[in-house]
């Protein structure tokens, strides 16, 4: 048995990418994700990404890898009698997620104070872009704007260049995944106390939390702000090595390594001197410099070749052609197929193994109100 | 209130960060989390960045595995063993993040842990899963960015492939763990069976890169990263960072159309919005041309005012300084034993709209042994 959450049903608000991350790691946990969606357009995500790759019939990619294992039910939240259906549905929730803006969901009737009094026992979990208050509380609360506060822009990249946002929405994912741990052990208290709980994360708290290593080094360092290096850049805090170097026919990574230990390897008499493991940061540019000079002359291969008998941390920089066709990838079994609406879609997996075997389901992302009539039936709405 | 995990007792059999992390959280959520490490200390103690100490230990550690215990045993000594063994039937969740084969050597595989504590739940982290030719390279966070593709998502396309600045792998499957080891845990106490939970950093950082890996799947071709102000491989103009004339702002999705009533610029009002994505490199430089004239406070009011998604880029002391940060009470202090302290980020999930707050400090070796020890017996 390899299903952990069992009766669990979960109504989900959620649109984009935050809240509705957090739906499906409930699904895949084995709860019942029932998204409540605007009558004609549903979930914005449905047609939001503009990248050129579509499904037939012209749906998001994106969509149907957020939302597959859930099912879909159209409510117009400002219309009374779908509104009085809705909260009989709650009434039956065990966890409610929405990420509207504060104050949208008072506004519709439909925040914890109002579920909690006809659901005690509720878990309520909301995510919001910047908290509940304070001068960004109103703004939207988009991934790269949050990442733009953050100060999360100065980790990645050369000194050299401007600020590099990661290339994933990792606030919203960050959230989404914080946002699960507060309500699993919502409803674990539950268990216990019979109480429900309120659970809130916002993107930015949540980006602070990612942070929380080196922005506990700056609040502790006189406000010192993160230096990157000038030339390849991979963590701001670390020393030389540390960095994806160019090579004859492609690239590679090396984490930390004892700097005479690479010249004797490499062999490279220039970089002899630097027998001081202070020097790697303090001199991390001029050391990187010297060894991307030397990574150059040779294949990946033959680097990995000559570096990782002798244990040093290296590997090889894959893109997904590179990862789909190694073998462990193909260990790892981390595809999976699901039937969205009728088309077979190709997709990931969820990330944790149970039990030794891996958690895969074949219900894909529901169409539009698909399951609104089967709802409304067995809910007696 | 009472906190959700109050009385739940978790080993941490880990070093560094990928299941420290973990237990960080589960310890901030009201478990009481014991660090089970060697007797000359867990690695991740002698481990500093920008080389900041809090006495023996890296301020790095402190940082991690504040409000947690220490039991600091010889895994092969049989009188430890035999505690841990007694400890380990007290437990609800074990956690290690050993390479693979490592514990099931010492006997504290999932296999024996069950027959000690049939309802336990058992989470082990590797790098890259427990078979195949990467299970004994080092699960550490850049080899596993790098054989993930998440390298390819982040900078510009010209650019060489670029890491995340952060450990980004050990911290995702830190807090996926969490996940996964609360719904074990909950299944537990439903049924008393106990749960095996693997997780890997570089399945996490698959995970992480769902959409791409998905979009992926249908074209097969990987979402190449814009050539210019690349944020998102799979997003059109204009989302991306600028340069104003004194700063940086982001602009996140916002119409063409919409965006050129505040720039004014006669060059963009050819292209249409489906040119967003295919001529998104021209149009973003365009853009940059014109947001590179003026500083960043006018395109910030000028978006203001037609509710447009543009923020200023901040760095750590710009947001320190902002109402925005100072309004989540982000910080707190922790007290060390010889009265000193230091400031830290706090929990960063909120209960009954309170904020989690705990200052107790990071244990010293073996500081919890006797302690412990006397109440197993």
């Amino acid at each position: 048995m390899n299903t952990l959450l069992e009766d669990i049903l979960v109504i989900d608000f959620s649109q984009f990418l935050s809240g509705p991350s957090a739906g499906l790691r409930l699904a895949d946990m084995g709860a019942r994700v029932i998204k409540v969606e605007k009558p004609g357009s549903g979930d914005i995500c449905r047609s939001l990404y503009v990248s050129d790759v579509k499904l037939e019939g012209g749906e998001s990619t994106i969509f149907h890898a957020i939302n597959r294992n859930k099912e879909s039910f159209v409510a117009d939240l400002k219309e009374t009698a779908s509104l009085a259906s809705v909260k009989k549905l709650l009434a039956k929730a065990d966890v409610v997620i929405h990420n509207f803006r504060p104050g949208v969901m008072q506004r519709l009737g439909l925040d914890y104070e109002i579920i909690k009094a006809i659901n005690p026992s509720v878990v309520y979990g909301e995510i919001s872009g910047y908290g509940q208050e304070g001068e960004w509380k109103d703004l939207p609360g988009q991934d790269l704007l949050v990442q733009a506060v953050s100060g999360i822009t100065y980790l990645t990249g050369n000194a050299t260049d401007q600020p590099v946002p990661m290339g994933v929405a990792v606030a919203d994912i960050i959230a989404g995944t914080h946002l699960v741990q507060g309500i699993l052990a919502g409803l674990f208290r539950r268990m216990q106390t019979g109480e429900g709980l309120l659970v809130q994360v916002s993107m930015l708290e949540s980006l602070l939390d990612f942070q929380f290593e080196v922005l506990t080094c700056f609040l502790n360092d006189g406000y010192a702000l993160p230096s990157r290096s000038t030339v390849n850049g991979a963590h701001a805090y670390i020393a030389a090595p540390y960095g994806i170097y160019k090579t004859a026919d492609g690239y590679l990574a090396i984490a930390m390594a004892p700097i005479e230990k690479l010249a004797t390897l490499l062999p490279l008499e220039t970089l002899h001197g630097y027998t001081d493991p202070r020097d790697w940061f303090d001199k991390r540019d001029e050391i990187k410099a010297l060894l991307a000079e030397a990574l150059i002359r040779k294949t990946t291969a033959e680097w990995l070749a000559i570096l990782e008998p002798e244990d040093i941390w290296c590997a090889d920089v894959y893109d997904y052609d590179d990862l789909i066709a190694s073998e462990s990838f193909r260990l790892l079994k981390m595809e999976q197929w699901v039937i969205s609406n009728g088309l077979r879609v190709k997709t990931t997996r969820c990330p944790a193994r149970v039990n030794g075997a891996v958690v895969t389901y074949e219900k894909g992302a529901p169409g539009l109100g698909e399951h609104s009539k089967k709802i409304m039936k067995e809910f007696d709405l | 209130m009472q906190l959700p995990l109050q009385n739940i007792t978790v080993l941490e059999i880990c070093q560094y960060l990928s299941g420290p992390c973990a237990g960080l959280r589960l310890a901030d959520f009201g478990a009481r989390v014991i660090k089970v490490e060697p007797v000359k200390g867990e690695a991740g103690r002698k481990l500093a960045i920008k080389n900041m100490w809090v006495d023996d230990n890296s301020l790095l550690f402190n940082t991690i595995n504040r409000n947690k215990e220490s039991f600091a045993i010889d895994l092969s000594d049989p009188e430890d063993m035999r505690w841990l063994k007694k400890l380990i039937g007290n437990a609800d969740i074990l956690i290690h993040n050993f390479r693979p084969g490592a514990m099931e050597r010492k006997s504290l595989g999932y296999e024996d842990v069950i027959k000690i504590n049939p309802s336990i739940v058992y989470a082990q982290i590797s790098g890259y899963g427990e078979t195949g030719p990467l299970q004994k390279k080092p699960g550490q966070d850049l080899l596993v960015q790098c054989l993930s593709g998440v390298t390819y998502t982040t900078g510009s396309a010209p650019d060489a492939p670029t890491a995340l600045g952060l450990g980004i792998g050990d911290y995702l499957c830190g807090n996926q763990a969490v996940q996964f080891i609360i719904a074990a845990l909950i299944k537990s106490k439903k049924t008393g069976n106990g749960t095996l939970l693997q997780l890997s950093l570089l399945e996490s950082l698959i995970d992480f890169q769902f959409e791409f890996y998905t979009t992926y799947f249908q074209s097969g071709k990987m979402p190449e990263r814009a050539g210019f102000n690349n944020a998102h491989a799979l997003l059109g103009a204009p989302y991306g960072i600028y340069k104003a004339a004194d700063g940086y702002i982001a602009i996140a999705m916002v119409p063409i159309r919409k965006l050129n009533e505040i720039l004014q610029c006669e060059v963009l009002e050819k292209y249409e919005e489906q040119d967003g994505f295919q001529k998104r490199d021209e149009i973003k430089k365009i853009i940059a041309g014109r947001i590179a004239t003026k500083d960043s406070r006018y395109w910030i009011e000028k978006s203001k005012e037609l509710d447009l998604w543009v923020m200023p880029v901040l760095n750590w002391r710009q947001m320190k300084a902002s109402q925005g940060y100072q309004v989540l009470d982000m910080e707190q202090t922790i007290q060390l034993p010889e009265g000193a302290t230091f400031v830290t980020t706090r929990c960063p999930v909120r209960f009954n709209g309170k904020i989690i707050k705990s200052g107790k400090p990071a244990p010293q070796v073996g500081e919890n042994n006797d302690c412990i020890k006397a109440s197993l017996t």
